[in-house]
């Protein structure tokens, strides 16, 4: 019997050497555990060394091998070849973010506007180490818990049609990770987060399409903490407008 | 980052889809459907009716709700699907959308007042 194979559709593009971005057909062979990842592995060790593209861990952990597979954002590693064969496979770096070479895509805004969400625990007093842990109920915990899941693939980014139109919008997955945090019990860093949050290019410019969540690998479903932060900053400032002595 | 002001548009937005999603339906079933075709009595539509409803009070906040906030709501989706599909989200457009809605309730509470 002859062997399968799949025809993988890649989009190369080397800045050195290529003026744009063109497509380029390699021929794998098909196996039906494979995954995206590993027809790309198959071509970098035994088609065409050149080849670039990210990932490490290859089981939907790391975040870094999200790619657009037949034009949806996908992890490579997560994406069957057998739900594409006999058809060709079509890969692309993820949409919405400039190409840094081959399938890499330049992220550096996203890292950005992540950091400036201030991803991480801001607590109202720093705890001592003997004071021992910060106990949390299962119930506090559960109230942010999915939104802890985000492995920052930008699978939303790359499915948000207003990320895409509006690049200043701080998008899907940094708000997520806000929100994780402004509904952490041992969080009391909210106000400055809500200073990027609810400023103009953040969760406004979100039409609640929801394909970001569509997207995710990881059921965090940004669009629903982002519509959970709108409703927050309008009562803030609805707050702020019948008070306006109080704390803003 | 200077404060937005986006919470008054989008708490219009959000109360105008919530009436539209709820009432407006039952609103266009009983004004378009039921009462033309004879399923409830033609007589609750009636001039006398209306004009008692549109006359007290309560009524008269109850009808400005249905027709300000859906007009926010409409002007609000306007504006953003015409950013979808390519139209910058300018001052021109947004004068437009907005400016109608508030037109329109402007018309709509004198209206109401007047009656
Ligand atoms: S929210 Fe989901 S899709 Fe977006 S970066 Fe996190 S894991 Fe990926
Ligand atoms: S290789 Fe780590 S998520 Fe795919």
């Amino acid at each position: 019997m002859t062997e399968q194979t799949l025809q993988v559709e890649i989009l190369r593009y080397r800045p050195e050497t290529d003026q744009d971005p063109a497509f380029q057909t390699y021929t794998v062979p098909y196996r039906d555990d494979w995954v995206v990842l590993d027809a790309l592995n198959h071509i970098k060790d035994n088609i065409d060394r050149t080849l670039s593209y990210r990932w490490s861990c290859h089981m939907a952990v790391c975040g870094s091998c999200g790619m657009m597979i037949n034009g949806e954002p996908k992890l490579s590693c997560h994406a069957f070849l057998r739900d594409y064969y006999p058809n060709k496979v079509r890969v692309e770096p993820l949409a919405n973010f400039p190409i840094e070479r081959d399938l890499v895509a330049v992220t550096d805004d996203f890292m950005e506007k992540l950091e400036s969400v201030k991803p991480y625990v801001i607590p109202q007093q720093e705890r001592a180490v003997d004071e021992g842990p910060h106990l949390q109920t299962p119930a506090q915990l559960n109230a942010f818990k999915q939104y802890t899941m985000c492995i920052n693939c930008l699978l939303c980014y790359a499915a948000c049609p207003q990320y895409g139109l509006t690049p200043d919008f701080v998008g899907p997955a940094a708000l997520a990770l806000a929100h994780r945090y402004n509904l952490d019990t041992r969080d009391a860093g909210r106000e400055q987060r809500q200073e990027i949050a609810a400023s103009n290019e953040g969760v406004w410019d979100c039409t609640f399409v929801g394909e970001c969540s569509q997207a995710c690998p990881k059921s965090v479903d940004p669009a629903a903490a982002i519509q959970q932060t709108k409703i927050a900053s309008t009562i803030d400032w609805y707050k702020a407008l019948l008070n306006p002595w109080g704390k803003r | 980052m200077a404060k937005s002001n986006k919470p008054i548009v989008w708490s219009l937005f959000a109360g105008g889809g919530m009436l539209s999603a709820f009432v407006t339906p039952v609103l266009i079933f009983v004004t378009g459907l039921a009462v033309p075709l004879g399923l409830m009595s033609l007589d609750s539509l009636s001039y006398d009716r209306m004009l008692v409803l549109a006359q007290n009070p309560v009524g008269k906040i109850v009808l400005f709700a249905v027709i300000f906030l859906p007009l926010w709501h409409a002007a609000h989706r306007l504006l953003t699907t015409l950013h979808d599909v390519g139209l910058p989200k300018g001052r021109i457009a947004m004068t437009a959308c907005y400016g109608a809605a508030a037109l329109g309730s402007i018309a709509a509470a004198v209206v109401l007042l007047r009656i």
